[in-house]
């Protein structure tokens, strides 16, 4: 039960934020975020928020232009998954105020550590807000 | 916070960003990062950058990596920023480094040392940058390197040390789990650490180990209960909450780890039932992560030893997340239910309508998830519609990958279950033709034995229509374009075998459509081949029985042609079929007999023949030969067990083929029909006939015990009868009483379904939706196998009509109870909700049930056996009117009844929780325009094409 990457794709399919926790190369990034943009691109609202892809399952969620998937195993929990997008959404909410797709782009270091915090090994960690953003804070004063 | 760009952020970084954020195409992206690399590659090599540049520039290679080009060129630089003093730099520097590399980069070399020292250092965040990079960059070879300061870590001030030791211990185990083999116990010892992050963090290591062992950690069963009811009470701080559900991801992975231990062991799930009970009756179903929750408990209540209790609760969730309108949850329930549906089978029965509306949801997510649970719940009475949807749905995608997956599991459910040889290779026709190149070739193999073996039984004529079946269908097949090659195979096979025999094709008529197939496939060396040796068969045969041959110009040319060919195989062939045909009919007799694919060939494996040579070379003087055995001493054993070991034992060359000369009387090589017995199950009008058996001639059930009825029960009780740990019907019990069970089960099993329409009706009215009548059709083709015994039980409805009437009061009752209160089972309820009648209820049958029983069952099931659509649409509707008129058979729909009611009210909620926290969180226009003037300010300007660009994220 492990996560296998955590994607952020904006509506054009232009990848925002992306982390993996097995290795590929470039261009196998490439592909396979392009197959599964355009998998969950053609979704609508009303369907599942769930995409079979290869042996694995992607859970995604829309907020305005900007798509979160996550690529989990097939015994994963995929409601809890969604709701840890919405964790981490309201984490970065947290942090940013009112967070969008160019607070991302602008911050990209920050996004990673807050993703750092909360998954290691492909495992959910920590989900406690306060914990998640207390070293981020402590070294935006140091610096 | 909240601001882009500025704070240190140069204008040069703004533009790229801005750029990036504009493009409007791929190809555009990829000028603007090709540019962007061409100015890093000069940038980053001059001279004494400042440290905020050169933060920037890392970044700026990590945009050029995330968007798909090479930034290897600085890579070096990146490693460069980790040996920094500021910590947000070093970070930086970690984290293009863990982005950029893999564990097995030459540079890691140069990390490990910076890790080393950063390891010890006194501030915690360093510390913490380091073990993330542990996690991310130590390979199996580094691991000691940093090993003793991870565990000397373990043991630090500050929980967020703590915790993230634990994980780089978690990811040394999963590189190598020799390596930290002798440190495991830490994990247990954090499970009992004061701050809740890292005893959530050790539960991921230990999830991994007990998935392995679960042995060895029964002992922590109690701990793991003890903090999941913990959990659930809110003992830990709120910030730890999420949508006021206590800390629900620790929750989740406590109740993973608990299903693992408790599967299989009554005494492990025992001290589970009452936290698991009390999860799923306060379960908050209104938010998501309260069903994440919900279905995660339900999902442990299936996997461990049964509580009839907590399955009814499981069971009544399910129905909830089923009659949702969240896609989301329907998908939840629908894995749930096939989660369930092994112990116990009759839920599905309840929720037939809400699968197929789920199968023919326009959702592929949702329709593969159906297919599996249909894949679960398939028995012999419902294969034909199940592999029949599958098929429609395998020739409508195109993912290959799904295609595979979807065609090998028709496969296994056609060789399972199929209930007549037509069906069967009608079944697989389809497959291959659609799906030939997907699937695996040994299930061609399997298609090609057993056509040639028959079904298991000794039925000639049964086998011969088979054959002639799968001929004639091959040979309506044969000439439509581009089949798959395993297909084609297949067909010449089975062409060349019995393509003349029963008479009814001439040898020159199969002769030519084979030379087509050679002709129209001439670039697939391996469907030539097999069509080249099936007309050697076929004039083999002919020459055997004595008929002139006259070999068609086609072939003639086509052999010439082979005989040319580049393939040696397929000269060879070619060459052989000449000769074959010079030789007199009897040695073309003995050479390929007809029908002779299954028999053993005799192998002598002493070489008895050569002995007379042997013994005039030793004469002569020549060395006796040695075997390898004698030599080595060691035993002579001639299995195959015997033949690895001594494989293992032995280097260098094998002998094997000449050891131990030993008589041919030598345990024969059973090779083949051992594998055959066990890969090919036996497939068979029978596996219908077997209900039938049930319910007449019980007697010779009990007495005779006939191996092979038995044998067909238990692969069926595996799918779909009741579950293997239940207690099997009294074995001690006379032939009588077991007649008694038999047809107390049918009755069971007919009261269900009448139930169901019951609720069928009920759901009818309550939604006041018209049900497609061909989806009620399908459903009870799907789930009806058995209701078509429906007729029968009106001895038993009789029987029960007291009862019911009193639990349609009950029923009442509990219902008002329910609306305030959570539900709790009513132990009598449950017991008449359990339709299996063990001993009790069947010594209360009175004997004219059994009569009727007796006498009524071939002919159910005979209706059973045709299940077509229109026989199955009259009895539905004949049960349908029943069960307006009198309220019969049992009353377990208590349970249905809440859930409809509650389904009303949670249908509304669903998704009203995620709106809520959207709607609080909306789009803050003020905000939004204060973000856009001081971008404006940075000179970062929005275009309107690209208006999304400063769109809220929650908006």
């Amino acid at each position: 039960m492990t996560i296998r990457f955590v994607l952020m794709v904006n509506k054009q399919g232009q990848t925002r934020l992306a982390q993996y926790y097995e290795y590929l190369t470039i261009d196998q990034r490439r592909a396979l975020e392009g197959e599964i943009v355009r998998k969950c691109l053609a979704r609508s609202d009303q369907q599942c928020s769930f995409v079979e892809h290869r042996n694995y399952k992607i859970v995604y969620r829309r907020y305005a232009s900007l798509f979160f998937l996550v690529g989990v195993d097939n015994d994963e929990n995929e409601l809890a998954i969604l709701e840890f997008i919405h964790l981490l959404v309201e984490t970065m909410d947290r942090h940013f105020g009112n967070v969008c797709e160019l607070d991302i782009m602008f911050h990209l270091e920050k996004a990673h550590f807050m993703l750092e915090e909360m998954v290691m090994n492909g495992c959910i960690v920590e989900t406690n807000k306060s914990n998640i953003l207390a070293p981020i804070q402590l070294m935006d004063k140091a610096s | 916070m909240g601001s882009q760009g500025g704070f240190g952020q140069s204008k040069e970084f703004l533009d790229l960003v801005k750029s990036i954020g504009e493009a409007r195409s791929r190809a555009e992206e990829d000028r603007i990062v090709l540019h962007e690399i061409e100015t890093l590659k000069r940038r980053i090599i001059e001279p004494d950058i400042p440290k905020r540049k050169m933060k920037e520039f890392i970044i700026r290679l990590v945009y050029v990596e995330m968007l798909g080009h090479d930034a290897s060129f600085g890579y070096i630089h990146a490693v460069k920023m980790t040996h920094d003093d500021n910590i947000l730099l070093k970070r930086t520097g970690y984290l293009a480094v863990t982005l950029f590399l893999n564990e097995d980069h030459d540079l890691i070399i140069l990390i490990v040392n910076t890790i080393q020292k950063d390891l010890k250092s006194d501030n915690y965040l360093v510390v913490s940058a380091a073990l993330n990079a542990v996690c991310r960059l130590i390979n199996e070879e580094t691991i000691p390197a940093v090993l003793p300061q991870v565990v000397d870590l373990l043991n630090h001030p500050k929980d967020a040390v703590k915790k993230k030791a634990v994980m780089a211990l978690h990811r040394f185990y999963q590189q190598s789990p020799s390596s930290v083999s002798h440190l495991v116990s830490n994990f247990r010892k954090k499970l009992s650490d004061n701050d809740p992050s890292v005893m959530g963090a050790a539960l991921c290591p230990l999830y991994d180990l007990i998935m392995i062992d679960a042995n060895s950690y029964k002992d922590l069963v109690g701990s793991f209960v003890s903090i999941l009811k913990q959990v659930a009470e809110r003992r830990l701080p709120k910030s730890y909450d999420y949508h006021q559900m206590p800390a629900p991801f620790i929750q989740i992975r406590l109740l993973k780890i608990l299903a693992l231990l408790g599967s299989g062991d009554k005494h492990a799930s025992e001290q589970m039932y009452t936290v698991l009970g009390d999860l799923i009756r306060k379960a908050d179903a209104s938010s998501n992560i309260g069903n994440a929750v919900l279905y995660e408990s339900v999902c442990c209540a299936s996997a461990i030893h049964p509580n009839a209790k907590l399955l009814e609760a499981a069971a009544d969730a399910i129905s909830k997340f089923l009659k949702s309108d969240s896609h989301n949850l329907r998908y939840m329930g629908i894995d749930a239910l096939g989660r369930l549906i092994k112990l116990s089978p009759e839920v599905a029965e309840q929720h037939q309508l809400a699968v197929i509306d789920c199968l023919e949801d326009p959702d592929d997510t949702l329709k593969r998830k159906t297919f599996e649970l249909l894949f679960k719940m398939t028995k012999s009475s419902n294969v034909e519609v199940i592999v029949d949807r599958m098929i429609d749905y395998m020739i409508s995608i195109n993912d290959s990958h799904y295609k595979t997956d979807i065609a090998s599991r028709c496969v296994e459910l056609a060789e399972q279950f199929a209930p007549s040889n037509q069906w069967f290779i009608q079944t697989m026709n389809k497959v291959f033709e659609h799906a030939g190149d997907l699937v695996n070739i040994k299930v061609a193999h399997n298609l090609m034995r057993l056509i040639a073996e028959g079904f298991g039984e000794d039925d000639d004529t049964a086998d011969g229509q088979l054959r002639l079946f799968a001929v004639e269908s091959y040979l309506r097949i044969i000439g439509e374009p581009k089949l798959p090659s395993t297909f084609l195979q297949v067909i010449c096979w089975v062409l060349g075998e019995y393509g003349i025999a029963y008479g009814k094709y001439s040898a020159s008529y199969i002769t030519g459509k084979l030379c087509d197939v050679a002709e129209a496939y001439s670039t697939d060396d391996t469907v030539k081949a097999y069509a080249l040796t099936a007309i050697m068969k076929i004039y083999a045969i002919e020459k055997g029985a004595g008929r002139k041959v006259d070999m068609l110009p086609e072939c003639q040319s086509l052999i010439e042609e082979l005989s040319a060919s580049h393939s040696t195989d397929l000269q060879q062939r070619a060459y052989e079929l000449q000769a074959v045909i010079g030789l007199d009919s009897q040695a073309v007799e003995s050479i390929l007999p007809f029908d002779a694919s299954c028999e053993d060939i005799e192998v002598d494996k002493g070489l008895s023949f050569l002995n007379g040579y042997v013994q005039q070379a030793i004469e002569n003087g020549a060395q006796p030969y040695v075997s390898e055995n004698q030599h080595s001493g060691a035993l002579s054993i001639c299995n195959f067990g015997g033949q690895t070991h001594h494989e293992a034992s032995t280097h260098g060359l094998r002998f094997e083929a000449y050891e131990v000369p030993k008589p041919v009387e030598q345990p024969k090589p059973t090779l083949v029909s051992h594998v055959l017995s066990t890969e090919l199950v036996p497939v068979s009008e029978q596996s219908y006939t077997r209900e039938v058996q049930q319910a007449t001639s019980v007697r010779s059930l009990a007495d005779a015990g006939s191996n092979e009825i038995k044998l067909r029960l238990d692969g069926v009780q595996k799918k779909w009868g009741r579950p293997n740990y239940s207690s099997p019907p009294s074995t001690s019990s006379s032939s009588s009483l077991n007649a008694v069970n038999g047809v107390s089960q049918h009755d069971g099993a007919g009261t269900v379904s009448l139930n169901f329409r019951d609720n069928t009706y009920n759901y009818k009215k309550q939604q006041q939706v018209e049900i497609d009548p061909e989806k009620q059709k399908l459903a009870a083709s799907l789930f009806g196998g058995i209701s078509k015994a429906e007729k029968r039980p009106s001895s038993t409805s009789h029987k029960s009509s007291k009862a019911s009437s009193h639990v349609i009061e009950k029923s009442q009752e509990t219902k008002s109870v329910v609306e305030t209160t959570p539900p709790p089972p009513p132990p009598d309820l449950l017991d008449l909700g359990e339709p299996v009648n063990t001993g009790d209820s069947s010594s209360v049958i009175d004997p004219f049930t059994q009569l009727e029983g007796l006498l009524e069952g071939p002919a159910a099931s005979s209706a059973n056996n045709s299940s077509t659509f229109s026989s199955t649409k009259e009895s539905d509707l004949l049960s349908l009117g029943d069960v307006m008129t009198t309220p019969s058979g049992f009353m377990d729909s208590l349970s249905k009844d809440d859930d409809l009611l509650s389904a009303s009210s949670n249908a509304s909620n669903d998704n009203g929780h995620a709106q809520q926290s959207q709607g609080s969180k909306g789009p803050n226009l003020k905000d939004a325009l204060q973000k856009d003037a001081r971008v404006r300010q940075m000179g970062v300007t929005p275009t309107s094409q690209n208006p999304n660009l400063f769109k809220d994220l929650f908006g």
